[in-house]
C-alpha cells in the first residue's frame, strides 16, 4: 500500500502546554481522510507541522513520501494547502494571487495561465478574476484559496477548516469540488472540520481528535457500526437529572453505556423500542421529568460523544479562535 | 524559471502592485519630509548656523536630510510591515513556497527600497520647484546610490524588528523611539558640529549621518567626511545589518 502522509508519534508542545500529543495515522494515496475535532482540539497544529510551517517537536511525519522536517523544500513541492485563517493578498486581484503563487513554484508564463483559467472556472470566479480581494466576499475568497491550493497539482492537498463561517450552500459546493478533485487528479486530501455532517460527508476516513490525542480512526461508516444498536437522547431540566437518571439507568443494566452533555443523557442501547419503554418507568419511578425524547440510529456526533463524552457543539464559540475570526474579518 | 529568482520577482512586483494602488498612502509618506521640507526651509532660511559652508543656501543643505529622512521613514516601514503579512495571514502563504527563505527576505528587501526610492525621488522634484540646486547628473546619481544604501540598512533594521516582535503592541513605541531619534541625531537639519560633543559622538553611531553626508558631498561638495568615507561607512553597516536581518529573518514566527 502505498501512503501520502504518514506520521507516528507525532508530538508538539508550546512551552509546557502539549498541543498534539504523540498522534499517529496513514493516509493512503487517494483517500479523503478528515480531522474531527472541536476547537483547540489541535487540528491546525498538526496541519501546520506536516505543511512546514512549523517545527515538530517530536516524532516522524512524512508527506508524499519525504520527511517534514528534514525536506522541507520537497514537500513544499507537492503539497497544496488552504489555511484556516485569511492569506489572500486583499490589494492585489483575484488573477493576481493565483499567478503569483504560480510563479514561485516556477511554472512558467503559458502554463500559468492555462491553470489559472482551469481552476478560476472551477470555482467559478472567472468574471470576478480581476476584481480587488478587497471586494470578495467570505465564500469567493475560500473559493479562490482553494483553487490557489491546486496550482501546483499537488499530490496531498490539505484543507484547514475550508469551510469554516460560511453558508450552507457554499459549505456544500466546496465538499462537492473537493470531491471532484480527488476523482479528477486521485489527489489525497486531509480535511479538518468541526462539522460533524461534513466529515460524515466528504471523508473516507475520520480521525475523531480531542485534547491533542486520536481517540479513534475509521470510517464513519465502521464508527458508526460500532456504536451497533440505537441511541435514546433524552433532554432533562439540568445536568443533575440527567447524572441521577443515568446513574439509575446503569443500575438496571439495560443500556450498554450513557454519556451526558449538560442536560442531555445519551443512552445507547442495543434496541430502542423495546428499551424506551422501561427508560420512561425509571424516569417517573424516579420522578424525573423529561422534556424531550428522540431515538434514533447512531449518527457520526453520537460516535464523537461516545468517545470524547461530550458534544462537540459544547465547545463552540467558546474558543479564542472564534473570536480571532470575528476581529480578522473586522480588520479587513 | 527558477523558483527563488521567481520568487525574489514576485515580491518586489508585489510591493510595485500594493504601492501604485495607493495614492493616499503614498501622500501620507511623502506628506512629512515635505512639510518639513517647506516649513524649515521657510523658517531657517536666513538662519546662519556655526559649521555651514558659507557660500550653501540653507534649502541646499536641508535637501539631503530630507532625503535621509524620507528614506529612513519609508524604508523602516517598509520593513516592519512584514508584521502586517503574519496578521493577515500572507506570510504563511509565501513561507509555505519551495523557496528559501533568504529569497523571500531579499524580494520583501528589494520591494521595500524600491517603494522607498520612489518617493524619495519624488521629494527631489518638489525640491528642485522651490529652489534646490542639483548641480550635475552625477551628483544625482551618487546621491541616488546614498539613498539606495540607507535603504538597504533600514529595510533591514525594520525587517529585524518584526521578525522579533511576536505581536504588534510595541509598534508605534519603536517607531517612536527609534525612527525620531535617528532622524535627529543625522545632522539632518542643522550640522552636527552645532551639537554638544557627547551627542555628537552618538551621531557618529548613526548609520543615516553617513548616508546625509554622503548627499551633501555629492550636490554641496562640502561633507564633514570624505564622500568614499561615507560609502564606504555606510555600505559597511547596511551589509552587516542585512546579514542579521537575514538571520532574524530565518528564525521568524510565521504564524501569529
Ligand atoms: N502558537 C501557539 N502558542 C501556544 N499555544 C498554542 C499556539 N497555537 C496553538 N496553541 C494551542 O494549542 C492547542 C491546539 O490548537 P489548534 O491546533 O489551533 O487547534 P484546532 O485547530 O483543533 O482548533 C490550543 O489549545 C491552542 O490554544
Ligand atoms: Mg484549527
Amino acid at each position: 500500500m502505498e501512503y501520502s502522509i504518514k506520521v507516528s508519534n507525532l508530538v508538539k508542545k508550546y512551552g509546557s502546554f502539549i498541543a498534539v500529543d504523540g498522534i499517529s495515522f496513514e493516509v493512503k494515496k487517494g483517500e479523503i481522510f478528515g480531522f474531527l475535532g472541536p476547537n483547540g482540539a489541535g487540528k491546525t497544529t498538526t496541519v501546520h507541522t506536516l505543511t512546514t510551517i512549523i517545527e515538530k517537536t517530536s516524532g516522524d511525519a512524512f508527506v508524499a513520501g519525504y520527511d517534514v522536517s528534514k525536506y522541507k523544500e520537497q514537500v513544499r513541492d507537492r503539497i497544496g494547502i488552504v489555511f484556516q485563517d485569511p492569506s489572500l493578498d486583499d490589494r492585489l486581484t483575484g488573477y493576481e494571487n493565483l499567478d503569483f503563487h504560480a510563479m514561485v513554484y516556477g511554472l512558467a508564463k503559458g502554463e500559468r495561465e492555462e491553470r489559472i483559467s482551469e481552476l478560476l472556472d472551477m470555482v467559478e470566479l472567472k468574471d470576478k478574476a480581476n476584481l480587488l480581494i478587497s471586494k470578495y466576499s467570505g465564500g469567493m475568497r475560500r473559493r479562490l484559496e482553494i483553487a490557489r491550493g491546486l496550482l501546483n497539482r499537488p499530490e496531498v492537498l490539505f484543507l484547514d477548516e475550508p469551510t469554516i463561517g460560511l453558508d450552507v450552500q457554499t459549505r456544500r459546493h466546496i465538499l462537492d469540488y473537493v470531491k471532484s478533485l480527488k476523482e479528477k487528479y486521485n489527489m489525497t486530501v486531509l480535511i479538518t472540520t468541526h462539522y460533524i455532517e461534513e466529515a460524515d460527508y466528504i471523508c473516507d476516513r475520520v480521525a475523531i481528535i480531542d485534547k491533542g490525542k486520536i481517540v479513534v480512526c475509521d470510517t464513519p461508516k465502521n464508527l458508526k457500526k460500532g456504536l451497533e444498536g440505537d441511541v435514546i437522547i433524552a433532554k432533562l431540566h439540568n445536568k443533575d437529572n440527567a447524572m441521577k437518571l443515568a446513574n439509575k439507568i446503569n443500575k438496571e443494566h439495560i443500556a450498554k453505556s450513557t454519556k451526558i452533555s449538560n442536560n442531555i443523557l445519551y443512552t445507547y442501547v442495543k434496541d430502542a423500542s423495546s428499551i424506551l419503554p422501561k427508560f420512561m418507568n425509571i424516569a417517573s419511578k424516579e420522578g424525573i421529568s423529561i422534556e424531550n425524547i428522540e431515538m434514533r440510529n447512531p449518527s457520526l456526533e453520537d460516535v464523537f460523544i461516545h468517545y470524547t463524552g461530550k458534544s462537540i457543539r459544547d465547545e463552540e464559540g467558546s474558543g479564542n479562535e472564534s473570536m480571532r475570526e470575528i476581529v480578522m474579518r473586522r480588520m479587513r | 524559471m527558477n523558483k527563488d529568482i521567481a520568487a525574489v520577482y514576485m515580491l518586489w512586483l508585489r510591493a510595485m502592485k500594493r504601492f501604485i494602488r495607493s495614492p493616499s498612502q503614498i501622500i501620507g509618506s511623502v506628506a512629512m519630509p515635505f512639510l518639513f521640507l517647506i516649513f524649515l526651509s521657510a523658517g531657517f532660511s536666513s538662519v546662519k548656523f556655526p559649521g555651514m559652508p558659507s557660500n550653501v543656501n540653507y534649502i541646499d543643505f536641508l535637501v539631503p536630510g530630507i532625503l535621509g529622512m524620507s528614506m529612513l521613514f519609508a524604508a523602516t516601514t517598509a520593513g516592519i510591515s512584514l508584521l502586517w503579512d503574519r496578521q493577515f495571514g500572507f506570510l504563511k502563504e509565501v513561507m509555505v513556497a519551495p523557496v528559501k527563505r533568504i529569497s523571500i527576505m531579499l524580494g520583501r528587501t528589494f520591494g521595500g527600497i524600491t517603494t522607498a526610492f520612489l518617493q524619495s525621488v519624488l521629494l527631489v522634484i518638489f525640491a528642485i520647484f522651490i529652489g534646490f540646486h542639483i548641480g550635475s547628473i552625477l551628483s544625482l546619481l551618487i546621491a541616488f546610490g546614498f539613498m539606495i544604501l540607507i535603504g538597504l540598512a533600514f529595510v533591514s533594521i525594520g525587517l529585524i524588528i518584526a521578525s522579533i516582535m511576536t505581536d504588534m503592541q510595541g509598534f508605534g513605541l519603536i517607531l517612536n523611539l527609534l525612527i525620531f531619534p535617528l532622524f535627529f541625531l543625522s545632522g539632518a537639519i542643522y550640522p552636527i558640529n552645532v551639537l554638544p560633543n557627547v551627542v555628537r559622538y552618538i551621531t557618529y553611531i548613526n548609520p543615516l549621518t553617513y548616508g546625509i553626508d554622503g548627499m551633501r558631498g555629492a550636490f554641496l561638495h562640502a561633507s564633514i567626511f570624505p564622500i568614499w568615507f561615507d560609502a564606504l561607512v555606510l555600505g559597511i553597516v547596511a551589509l552587516i545589518l542585512i546579514s542579521i536581518g537575514a538571520l532574524a529573518f530565518s528564525k521568524a514566527k510565521i504564524t501569529i
